[in-house]
């Protein structure tokens, strides 16, 4: 194995120290002279028709500079192409309770607020839907104009033939899993700062500079473009420090276009910060999925195949809908060796907030009903799951039925050392009363083969700069988020380089400094920008090697990178390869230049006095670069291979990624049969990043994955009364709290990937999936019940007791109320409490059977 | 409204400041000193984003009027540096993890420390009960747990070399 010196090492983030100081500025921290607060009117009501809006009140109050709405940037936009659904403000009509109607900018936040209450809006209250299965149906006040039924989109893929699979199977298993809706709840509520310089030559609002909490400067500097119509090279965008993303702040967010349009407005600088309240509106977190399923297994517990019908509860806009509802499908495939595949995914409109990515993106929910229905099988068939995960694996590399090439696949090892550490074969079946073991497995992409936008340009471009100082500038538009992306790309560059950690500065994800890269997103960043830093410090040591083969008087070849140094290698040994060393000219300068000219350090003056020799300090080597080369710069740039990219059939472009991470995890849990409650004690975790570049952040990250899964499995729901969120608060949210952790145990598989940097895949994500389905089937083993609906709150998890002990079925949507009023805040949030709220269409289904007036009523 | 006059020692200096009287303390550290360490992340009290030392007793500075904090002593995040070096438990929670996107780190910091001063040696069901009024979304907590440890044994071991 080769040694590396800073890939591998647990290393201090690069931006640690500005975190634990407090010194690092995140968007909310930053302030421009003369700026002003705004603040946004959000909609009562989940579907209406504006009849009329007046600001004039509001405009008059004293302190208010503007108040902008949706006529002041009709134009719309989203994040997918096929997804132009959304207005910076309503232009006719709200969706969902929360929905943007206007902004108010004022001298300071009191005041707008106070002029928020001035704003008179008439609205036409419209029938509104709220479960996506009614929603289907519906004729009439559609949600969106050209979207019949309130389908956003659909899909139906038949690979090989199921129809036969499932008549020649040995048994099949069918069921219904449903996982409740679950947002980021990122520990940074969003912001944008925006702010527009004075064009010096026509005296008008000339370049938009924005800051803003966003995982996608790119898309957000292309969005504006397309709102405020201005051209993308008079926008800049400058993404701070993040406070979290999981793919809540993966797509331009109504706030970030808003900023600018009130700037434009009021011409003055504008910062909005969402409320804790406005983040759970703007939501875009993982929706509401209901999943059939049918598997066909033969009697050795061979999968045969597999039939998925996947309804999601989209909300109000496509967001990006449509590619949440491929992956649901696609990634059935490239975890197991499956023959045969049936996937029918709707993607449905409601008058709730968008759902959109989510850390896991379209992949969780349907993960949990497929291992679940595994682990029902593996009982079914007297095979332990462990070994009916191992008698369906792939053989890599292989192209899965569904278009995904799978090479590195490190799931037998992930499998092998869960079992191994939780003492699995020793106790499973054999804890206490009450306590079980469960295993579930899980995989994603290391970003996907193809963007969001079709094109062949590269996914991640780095250019480095290293000037006569010898320090080393990486210019990476990849967003830091908290994943450790600028780490990554600095370790990168440091190990090519042969070069300290210190020397490397990274100036990352600013539009007008950094080149193109399209996000952190689908867990791409270590895979694609990594592979794009390699790329550019490969081709800046290039140049360096050359100067000083030259200087040395030796072969490029010869040369060792390491230490902040250039040496020959085997000094000791002599004259390394034997091959005809480059002449040197001595007194004539490689580049050409008159000596002396140019402003030189004295390193360099002692060296040209020496003479050749064996090694070179890493500043004498780049002065050397810069007099040969003229300058010292690199550029990588990475763009997935064809091979990787997938398919031809309808919705072929979501899935395919040039590699998967693997994840195998056994959760031990214990279950109150009284009380319902279920306690985690432990989970390991097994996760295949394809080799860990920093293994303390490695394992941050899957113990944040599979920590982020449990709360979805047991406590995380988001709940609604007629499409007004009944829990727009932390606690409310029950995002667990550090009593609430388990112990998680991650361990790190290197599969080291052909095509990785270093061979590095993705390690944020996928451990997640695995988390749900392992503590389900951990409660079956606890107690015999499965449960079918997430999360495992005790009212579930006690009304499937109580199934079982009658032996009779009990239709668990129904049998909980989600409103316990010990759990939920019942006014449902600012626009309830302050009676504004919300108002009911007459023929709305939610009133029929309270003929009164519906909510607002505390 | 009209503003007060009001005195606070914000890490070891006295500071005048005019607020209105509804303005909290978190408010007053970020806008009127620019001390934007102390961070938002609710709404209702129910993250710990914001959390200081007021007379050595952690307090949510969004839920805490500034005017009823005349003349005490408030201790934020960057007041906790060490004679402008990382402390300890700074240090730590960098090497081992225990801030990620950091947007929870400077209310943890706080926490950590008033823990450490009261009780210089937790046990882990300590450490947990301490932190559990404060929010991470990133972490899991776990890596938080190493990195105390690691900085109560970084304490004790620049304790025996004095
Ligand atoms: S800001 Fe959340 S508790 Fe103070
Ligand atoms: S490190 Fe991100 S919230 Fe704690």
């Amino acid at each position: 194995m080769a040694e590396f010196t800073i890939i591998g090492k647990p290393i201090a983030m690069v931006d640690a120290a500005g975190k634990t100081t407090g010194a690092g500025k995140y968007t909310d921290d930053l302030s421009l002279p003369g700026m002003l607060i705004g603040k946004i009117l959000h909609s009562p009501c989940p579907h209406a028709r504006i009849k009329r809006i007046d600001t004039r009140r509001a405009k008059a109050l004293d302190g208010v500079v503007a108040v902008v709405t949706g006529a002041d940037a009709p134009k719309t936009y989203g994040i997918l192409p096929v997804g132009h659904d959304e207005t910076a403000l309503a232009v006719d009509k709200v969706r969902y309770v929360g929905d943007n109607v206007a902004c108010v900018t004022a001298v300071d936040e009191a005041t707008a607020e106070n002029a928020l209450e001035l704003i008179d809006v008439e609205y036409e209250v419209l029938p509104a839907y709220f479960d996506p299965e009614e929603s289907m149906k519906a004729e009439t006040d559609l949600i969106h104009e050209g979207k019949p039924h309130n389908i956003e989109k659909d899909y139906h893929h038949v690979f090989g033939d199921p129809e036969k699979a499932f008549r020649e199977a040995d048994y099949v298993a069918e069921g219904r899993f449903i996982a409740n809706e679950v947002t980021h709840a990122a520990m940074e509520p969003h912001s944008t700062l925006a702010s527009f310089e004075l064009d010096p030559h026509t005296g008008n609002l000339g370049r938009l500079t924005v800051w803003s909490s966003t995982q996608v400067p790119y898309y957000l500097q292309h969005k504006l473009s397309l709102v405020l119509e201005m051209p993308m090279s008079q926008i800049r965008v400058i993404k701070p420090l993040v406070g979290g993303g999981f793919g809540g702040k993966s797509e331009v967010i109504p706030l970030e276009i808003i900023a600018a349009v009130a700037a434009r407005a009021a011409r003055a600088p504008v910062k909005v910060t969402y409320t804790r309240e406005e983040v759970f509106w703007a939501h875009r977190g993982r929706p509401r999925t209901i999943v059939d399923l049918k598997t066909a297994v033969k009697n050795d517990g061979r999968i045969t195949a597999v039939k998925a019908r996947v309804v999601q509860d989209g909300g109000a806009y496509c967001s990006y809908g449509v590619v949440t509802i491929l992956y649901s499908g696609a990634l059935l495939g490239a975890l197991y060796d499956i023959p045969n595949i049936q996937y029918d995914g709707y993607r449905v409109l409601t008058n709730k907030p968008a759902c959109g990515a989510m850390r896991g993106h379209g992949t969780v929910n349907v993960r949990f009903a497929f291992e679940s229905q595994l682990d029902e099988i593996s009982a079914k068939l007297g095979i332990d799951p462990a070994e009916i995960r191992r008698r369906n694996l792939l053989k890599p590399p292989c192209i899965t039925i569904n278009g995904l090439r799978v090479q590195s696949y490190g799931l037998p090892e992930s499998i092998e050392q869960v079992v191994e550490r939780s003492g699995w074969k020793q106790r499973k079946g054999k804890l206490s009363k009450g306590r079980g073991l469960g295993l579930g497995c899980s995989h994603y992409v290391s970003g996907a083969a193809n963007s969001i936008i079709r094109s062949d340009m590269p996914h991640s471009t780095v250019n480095i700069k290293i000037d006569r100082d010898g320090g080393v500038v990486v210019y990476t538009g990849a967003s830091e988020i908290g994943q450790g992306s600028d780490t990554m790309t600095a370790q990168i560059a440091a190990e090519v380089l042969g070069c300290s950690l210190a020397r490397v500065k990274v100036v990352a994800a600013d539009t007008d400094l950094t080149p193109i890269d399209i996000g952190s997103y689908s867990s791409r960043v270590t895979f694609m920008a990594g592979n794009a830093t390699l790329r550019a410090a490969e081709q800046v040591r290039e140049q360096i090697a050359s100067a000083a083969a030259r200087k040395m008087n030796c072969a490029i070849e010869d040369l060792v990178f390491g230490d902040d140094k250039v040496a020959r290698q085997g000094l000791a040994g002599g004259s390394g390869t034997g091959e005809a060393p480059v002449p040197t000219q001595p007194g004539a300068t490689a580049s050409g230049r008159v000596e002396g000219q140019i402003l030189r350090g004295s390193l360099q003056q002692k060296r040209t006095e020496e003479g050749p020799k064996d090694r070179m300090s890493f500043e004498e080597a780049v002065v050397a670069a810069i007099d040969f080369h003229g300058a010292l710069t690199g550029t990588g740039s990475y763009a997935p291979p064809a091979e990787a990219r997938g398919g031809k059939h309808k919705g072929a472009g979501v899935g395919p990624s040039p590699a998967y991470s693997y994840s195998a995890q056994v959760a031990e849990v214990s279950v109150d049969e009284d009380t319902g409650e279920v306690t985690v004690h432990k989970v390991w975790a097994a996760h295949d990043c394809g080799r860990a570049l920093n293994p303390v952040a490695v394992e941050g990250q899957i113990i944040g994955s599979v920590w982020m899964g449990l709360g979805q499995a047991l406590q995380e729901e988001m709940v609604w009364k007629d499409g007004m969120l009944m829990n727009p608060g932390l606690l409310e949210y029950r995002s667990p709290s550090a009593v609430e952790s388990p112990k998680i145990e991650p361990i790190i598989i290197e599969s080291i990937d052909p095509e990785g940097p270093f061979g590095a895949k993705e390690c944020s994500e996928g451990s997640l999936a695995a988390t749900i389905p392992a503590i389900a089937n951990a409660i079956y083993d606890a107690v015999g019940i499965r449960l079918h609906e997430s999360p495992f709150t005790p009212e579930r998890v006690l009304a499937a007791l109580r199934a079982k002990k009658n032996a009779k079925a009990i239709n668990m949507t129904q049998g909980v109320d989600p409103l316990a009023p010990t759990r939920f805040r019942e006014h449902g949030g600012s626009l309830c409490f302050r009676g504004k709220g919300p108002e009911r269409h007459r023929l709305d289904p939610a009133r029929r059977e309270t003929a009164g007036e519906a909510g607002g009523d505390d | 409204m009209k503003k007060e006059l009001i005195e606070l020692k914000v890490n070891g200096r006295m500071r005048e400041l005019a607020v209105a009287p509804s303005k909290v303390l978190l408010e007053v550290l970020r806008e009127d000193l620019q001390l934007t360490g102390s961070k938002r992340g609710c709404d209702d009290s129910s993250c710990g984003a914001c959390t200081v030392l007021v007379d050595g007793t952690p307090m949510l500075s969004c839920t805490l009027l500034a005017a009823s904090c005349q003349e005490q002593e408030i201790t934020t995040v960057e007041g906790i540096s060490e004679h402008g070096s990382l402390a300890a438990i700074q240090k730590a929670y960098g090497d081992r993890g225990g801030a990620q996107c950091g947007y929870c780190t400077p209310g943890f910091i706080i926490t950590v420390k008033h823990l450490l001063s009261v009780n210089p040696n937790p046990s882990d069901e300590e450490i947990r009960e301490a932190l559990s009024g404060n929010l991470c979304r990133c972490t899991g907590y776990s890596q938080m747990y190493e990195a105390i440890k690691a900085a109560i044994e970084a304490e004790q071991r620049g304790l025996a070399a004095l």
